[in-house]
């Protein structure tokens, strides 16, 4: 069994990567780019069990310690 | 007065901070390892710069939980003063100490000059002793120091004066030229509700004494030691 958890920045918080690689973009000849958001993907390896409480647990993980809810959303699947 | 500075792993600004207060300011301070579950004997906790961690994850995500983070909760919880310097301050900001969080600076660089901070209240444990309109030139050094917090705890950072450094020009002014990071309002430090809790990027520890071009930064530490002079002599 696997979590994928993909963090990214909130939309009020300022993305600063997130900007110049859309400047980067449209430089290459990208275009229709109308807004990036850069943020991090954790994939974490878990031992076969039940799914729904791995959910829970890795859901609080991520609320505690993998992303800041100050700052970042975050999108949890497992699989 | 007895200083216990925290060591994490990569804590690199903890030495400064142990030399400060004692050769400088001729207090007692020891460094208490990150592992430690008690702080021991200790009036004040300075949690000092670095990269702990390697600034994994996000600057001070980790090292917050760390067992001697325990500690410091309980201190702060019953009043006792923190002040987080650089990382201590991203440290004190993941732990939930203190409001807001530090992000990315808006230039994507890494930042390392002296700033002019404009003082906003004296009435905290960590500025009663810097004079009204005197502006304090420090240095930061940082990658992550842009000050980001949501609408409503920038309202309640207001009515409660819990902002107390914002970067400012050598007027005083507070521009965005002057504002090396991006943080929202020029801020560079802020207290929790309580007042006993602070932090803030610049590194006051390296600029006390004169040979290293300031002594602005002794007067946050002297605030700190005035307060807990007071203290004791209320409590005696």
């Amino acid at each position: 069994m696997k979590a994928k958890i993909i963090i990214t920045p909130k939309k009020a918080v300022v993305d600063p990567q997130g900007k110049t690689v859309q400047v980067a973009l449209a430089h290459m000849g990208y275009t229709g780019v109308q807004a990036v958001h850069v943020g991090k993907y954790i994939e974490i390896e878990l031992a076969a069990g039940d799914r729904e409480a791995a959910r829970q647990s890795i859901d609080a993980a991520c609320h505690k310690f993998l992303s800041n809810p100050v700052i970042e959303d975050y999108h949890l699947e497992i699989e | 007065m007895h200083f216990a500075v925290i060591q994490f792993p990569g804590s690199n600004c903890d030495q400064d901070c142990v030399h400060v207060m004692r050769r400088v300011c001729g207090q007692g301070a020891r460094l208490v390892w990150h592992k430690d579950s008690s702080l021991g004997t200790a009036d004040a906790v300075l949690v000092p710069g670095g990269f702990s961690y390697g600034d994994y994850l996000r600057t001070g995500s980790i090292a917050r939980f760390s067992p001697v983070m325990q500690a410091v909760q309980q201190f702060a919880a019953h009043g006792g003063p923190v002040l987080g310097i650089c990382n201590g301050f991203q440290i004190l900001c993941e732990a939930g100490l203190l409001p807001g969080a530090l992000v990315r600076n808006r230039s994507l660089q890494f930042r390392c000059e002296p700033v002019f901070l404009k003082t906003a209240t004296s009435d905290s444990p960590f500025t009663n002793q810097i004079p009204a309109d005197r502006l304090l030139r420090i240095p930061i050094a940082h990658g992550d120091g842009c000050y980001y917090a949501d609408p409503a705890t920038l309202d309640r950072l207001r009515a409660n004066r819990q902002v107390l450094w914002q970067y400012a020009d050598a007027a005083g002014q507070l521009t965005e030229e002057s504002n090396p990071n991006g943080s929202v309002e020029n801020i560079a430090g802020v207290c929790n509700e309580g007042r006993n809790v602070a932090g803030l990027m610049p590194h006051p520890e390296r600029a006390s004494e004169a040979i290293l071009g300031s002594e602005d930064g002794l007067l946050i530490f002297r605030s700190l030691i005035h307060w807990l002079d007071q203290r004791r002599a209320a409590a005696a």
